[in-house]
């Protein structure tokens, strides 16, 4: 007994050894900026392979490629969780005895945090997702108008839906102006190609749970929603929507692999674009600490590749609207009536980014909560 | 009924006896030997996915110590660790199985914020000694419930301190998201962000909890080892009939020790809140809980010996965080690698407290 085990413990040995002497990575083509690193705090893991954080490594990797950084240059933090201020903190200051020079937090929990350590450690840059706080100095905030993908998202809905009736699966409940203001923009969208149409909302108060995702989209197709839309970070949404044989508008990443037959579009974020530019300015020393709001005309948000599943004539009109953004069309103008028939954008005036994104407290009145 | 009979009283292949006694040196050479164990196996999966274990193990290691950041933070993971997991020793040598530590640490972090959000006007020092205290008193009535039931109702205890666990969880997201909303964050469910005022101070850079919890250290040893309450649980850990025929108040002695217990879990959890988080997050706890529990039992209810338990795996899990982003892994490989050590330390365990009987040949 005992000598089959040493037997064994011996043969691992051999072969730690064996390979102990293996490769070592070589610090390729860095140039004369070769320690200048940049970190990226994630709240799930890349490998998930869609949604939010996938869509967040995806502009990390753009901005890699973009400026030649090598991969010892890009320091990743996975899953770290953003309700428990200890780990933030731990992988922050990781990040940062690794040499980052500046740290990108994706998710809305790591906002005080990053705040407190920005006092701290005031010769690094720390650039905050979605929140609201920032510093003079060195610590800004980026988001953008997502709500314009969105609209452009609900075209592609109202025209693929046969039964008039839109599901929204939604993380979060009406106070959540982020939320909210993405559900009035998508059913903008429906409105403006399919007048009869309405949206249905379920609220899961997560951000990611793919058991509620699966449950709510099941719920609005049993009231007989053939679009499934959603404003949560998993894909199960879609996948529910494919196992009925009906359609879906996903969110974060082009989920088209996810539910082949379902998929139309999603809105998505093209992070890369902050990431590079942003990046960019650090290594160069120009980065000044002013808050990033991106849309359509930065190419900072878009709808993901249409895939065949979209109605005829999807694409043109989606490009039209397309246009009509760039050329100055606000998504919210007035005269807009919310659901319980108040006016709440005048006619001839249009909502600011400041209300869509921070005070939206409102449905739009195609908009009924399940 | 004869035939079962029969197979009854036929010896089994194998079975399991609890060891007497284990020497001291034998314990240790089977401790080394799991560690060595472990150290393989884990290096075998790190092969499997194509790193180069020694490279590995040696970034786990420095990772936790290669800085005064990184020491600062392998403590800062210890501190809760270490207190909860003193925490749970009195209950675990009463044989009061606490799986409460979790909900306890919970209810002191939560205690502890209501006097940081709505009395930090007073002065600094009053301030903490509430939240102190505060923090003993939440963690503390949630240890004590479980044993009033128990001892009651005799409900099994196991089961209550798991399950409040989760009522406590829910009580942070409850307070999160209604009354304790920070009116700051348009909607968002947050806790404000704590005054300076109502942060623990820093010791050599470190929050004060590690005092606080190689205080705990010293006073659970003397009082397991030499007060009156320690025997008395020692004994009623043993036998129960025992205790009563030594005309101990069983009850009391109960409630008692499941009073402490999770009064120190609840320091636990205002150690965090106060001087870690500056907040109440859902993530306070973090399964803190529940690896103390690992932590206790593999010190065999030591507390010098927890101390040292929950350093290494402090360590541990603090080097596994830098290793995952060192060599660019997937965050489930760390948890991977966590898991492989501990089944082989924990599967190791079992040899010192028990060995197979093989049956004889005829």
């Amino acid at each position: 007994m005992l000598k089959k085990l040493l037997s064994l413990c011996l043969l691992a040995i051999m072969v730690l050894s064996f390979t102990a002497c293996g490769t070592k990575k070589d610090d390729s083509e860095a140039g004369n900026n070769s320690d200048f690193k940049v970190a990226v705090i994630h709240i799930g893991d890349p490998a998930d392979g869609a949604g939010y954080t996938f869509a967040h490594d995806q502009g990390i990797v753009a901005m890699q490629e973009e400026l030649k950084l090598s991969d010892d240059q890009v320091i990743r933090k996975n899953n770290v969780n953003d309700a428990d201020a200890v780990a933030i903190r731990t992988a922050m200051e990781e990040a940062i005895e690794e040499g980052a020079d500046i740290i990108f937090g994706t998710s809305w929990g790591y906002m005080d945090t990053m705040d407190e350590m920005a006092k701290e450690y005031t010769d690094v840059i720390f650039s905050h997702a979605s929140g609201y706080m920032s510093n003079e100095t060195n610590f800004n905030n980026y988001f953008g108008r997502i709500y314009q993908a969105r609209y452009l998202s609900g075209i592609a809905a109202g025209l693929k839906t046969q039964s008039d009736m839109i599901g929204y699966v939604a993380a979060m409940g009406i106070d959540n102006s982020e939320v909210t203001g993405g559900i009035n923009a998508f059913a903008l969208g429906v409105e403006s190609v399919n007048p009869d149409a309405k949206v249905y909302v379920k609220v899961t108060n997560s951000w990611l749970d793919p058991t509620l995702e699966k449950q709510a989209a099941e719920a609005l197709l049993d009231m007989g929603c053939d679009v499934i839309a959603q404003h949560a970070d998993s894909t199960a949404p879609q996948m529910a929507a494919e196992a009925r044989g009906v359609w879906g508008v996903g969110y974060n990443s082009d989920m088209t692999k996810d539910a082949p037959k379902a998929h139309l579009t999603a809105p998505v974020w093209k992070w890369g674009v902050y990431y590079t530019k942003a990046a960019k300015d650090a290594m160069e020393g120009t980065w000044k600490s002013e808050n990033y709001f991106g849309g359509l005309a930065e190419g900072f948000v878009d709808v993901s590749t249409l895939s065949d599943n979209c109605a005829e004539g999807t694409k043109d009109a989606i490009d039209a609207a397309k246009q009509r953004i760039l050329d100055g069309f606000k998504v919210f103008e007035g005269e807009l009536y919310d659901n319980q028939g108040n006016v709440v954008c005048a006619a001839g005036e249009a909502l600011t980014d400041a209300d869509i994104t921070g005070a939206m407290n409102w449905y739009y009145k195609t908009v009924e909560v399940k | 009924m004869g035939a079962l009979g029969s197979r009854t009283k036929q010896e089994p292949f194998i079975r399991v006896v609890k060891k007497t006694e284990i020497s001291i040196g034998k314990t240790f050479l089977l401790s080394l030997f799991a560690l060595i164990a472990a150290i393989m196996a884990g290096g075998v999966f790190i092969l499997a996915i194509g790193q180069n274990p020694i490279d590995v193990y040696i970034t786990i290691v420095k990772g936790a110590w290669r800085s005064s950041i990184a020491t600062k933070g392998t403590i800062k993971i210890a501190i809760p660790l270490l207190i909860a997991a003193i925490g749970i020793t009195p209950a675990f040598q009463m044989k009061f199985w606490n799986i409460g530590a979790e909900g306890q640490i919970i209810m002191g972090g939560i205690f502890a914020t209501y006097f940081a959000l709505n009395f930090d006007y007073l002065p600094h020092g009053i301030l903490l000694l509430l939240m102190f205290v505060a923090g003993m008193v939440g963690g503390g009535i949630w240890g004590l419930l479980p044993a009033v039931f128990k001892t009651r109702f005799g409900t099994n205890e196991t089961l209550f301190t798991l399950m409040l666990n989760y009522i406590a969880l829910y009580m942070i997201r409850f307070f999160t998201e209604g009354p304790w909303r920070d009116p700051a964050s348009s909607g968002f469910p947050k806790i404000a962000t704590f005054s300076e005022n109502a942060r623990l101070d820093r010791i050599f850079g470190v929050h004060a909890g590690w005092l606080i919890g190689l205080v705990l250290v010293a006073v659970m040893f003397v009082y397991l080892k030499y007060t009156k309450h320690g025997y008395e649980i020692s004994v009623v850990g043993e036998s129960i009939n025992t205790a009563r025929y030594a005309g101990m108040n069983v009850k009391r002695i109960v409630l008692r020790t499941m009073f402490i217990s999770g009064a120190i879990c609840g320091i636990a959890g205002m150690t965090q809140v106060t001087g870690a988080a500056y907040t109440l997050g859902e993530g306070v706890a973090g399964g803190v809980g529940f690896t103390a529990i690992t932590v206790a039992w593999l010190s065999k209810l030591n507390p010098v010996i927890i101390l040292v338990v929950s350093v290494l795996f402090s360590m541990l899990d603090k080097g596994c965080s830098v290793m995952q982003s060192t060599f660019g892994l997937s965050s489930a490989v760390s948890g991977i690698l966590q898991g492989i050590i501990l089944f082989f330390i924990l599967g190791f365990d079992f040899f010192t407290r028990y060995r197979f009987v093989f049956r004889k040949a005829r």
